[in-house]
């Protein structure tokens, strides 16, 4: 499924098996999304959240 | 039906692998957002339907901590336990669990200013490695050769916001070959054992640094090594990082509570979710 980017416009393609909380990237201008949600007609971006110093494992 | 719960806040390859493998072996499993989640004091255990047992997968590791602080609260099973989760998320606690237990683990100063960082590099002498107390993927983590970069980076950590960051964390820079070993250990098992090199440019071995897995071999010493430091800590599902010093052998350096294992899945045969899942089934049940 294709969705438009909130940044730039260009398309950013979410795979048929993709779930809610994957993390999208737009192949033109880098930004990071996450899918908000997603129906079989749907899929909902939220801007994905910036590293934070207590990330990692 | 074992209900599982895997609670991330950001979906890596490691969250949805144990997504899709939990799918495969027919459990009811199910992701939950951390960052969608608000709990209160009178919340209760039956207000969520998290089942089971819950993998805590958060990224942050205060959100995942906190937030393992509430569920275990409401009596929820987690994996990482909020103790497990506090000791190894801080260098410094983990190195005093390590250091406790006699585990082989390289030498470590703590300090608690400026002057102190300052007084414990010039005792320990020039190389030294500075890190931050929290954090993964080798970030903040620097080589300091001399007393000039001490300076400029006690400098940098005194003028930064956070408290933590003047807590200084120093240890000896270990004479090892440019590789680490990550061990994963499961349920009181290492399941596998990888090399990470350093790439090129880099002294770091961290794969999130661009560092390259290769398969290593579990030996008597490091299986022995690797699961006393899991026990010193707690035990569960732990990353366990390692350093070949090249007289006194392997030392643990670090454990991981939200072990990433994209690395060592690609050169390991082992099914590291698989296993992680069979772990989170036999406590669920227990």
């Amino acid at each position: 499924m294709k969705i438009e980017c909130k940044d730039c416009g260009a398309e950013i393609n979410a795979p048929d098996d993709a779930v809610v909380g994957e993390i999208l990237t737009c192949p033109d201008c880098g930004a990071d999304f996450e899918i908000a949600s997603k129906t079989e007609e749907r899929v909902e971006l939220k801007p994905a959240e910036s590293i934070g110093e207590d990330w990692g494992q | 039906m074992v209900e599982i719960c895997i609670i991330y806040d950001k979906l890596r390859f490691e969250e949805r692998a144990l997504y899709d493998k939990a799918i495969k072996k027919n459990l009811n499993a199910q992701l939950i957002d951390a960052k969608n989640l608000i709990l209160s004091t009178s919340s209760r255990k039956s207000d969520l339907q998290f089942g089971g047992i819950l993998l805590q997968r958060t990224v942050s590791y205060f959100r995942g901590l906190y937030l393992t602080s509430c569920l275990e609260f409401l009596g929820y099973k987690v994996i990482n336990n909020f103790n497990v989760g506090e000791i190894c998320g801080n260098k410094l606690v983990t190195s005093l669990h390590l250091a406790k237990h006699h585990i082989p683990t390289p030498e470590t100063g703590f300090a608690f200013s400026a002057e102190g960082a300052r007084k414990m590099l010039n005792k320990m002498g020039y190389p030294a490695v500075l890190k931050p107390l929290i954090g993964s993927w080798g970030r903040g983590v620097f080589p300091i050769r001399d007393e000039e970069t001490a300076n400029i980076l006690v400098e940098t950590r005194e003028e930064n916001g956070n408290a933590l960051s003047r807590i200084y964390y120093i240890q000896e820079m270990v004479e090892r070959p440019p590789r680490d070993v990550r061990c994963i250990v499961v349920d009181d098992n290492v399941i596998t054992a990888i090399y990470r090199y350093s790439p090129g440019n880099e002294w770091r071995t961290n794969v999130a640094m661009g560092g390259k897995a290769e398969k290593a071999t579990i030996t008597n010493e490091l299986e022995d090594i690797v699961l006393r430091a899991a026990r010193s800590v707690g035990g569960g599902i732990l990353g366990v990082d390692l350093m070949e010093d090249r007289s006194r052998g392997l030392l643990v350096h670090e454990i991981n509570n939200t072990v990433e294992f994209r690395g060592a899945q690609d050169v390991s045969e082992v099914d590291i979710a698989d296993a992680i899942l069979d772990y989170a089934i036999k406590i669920a049940k227990s």
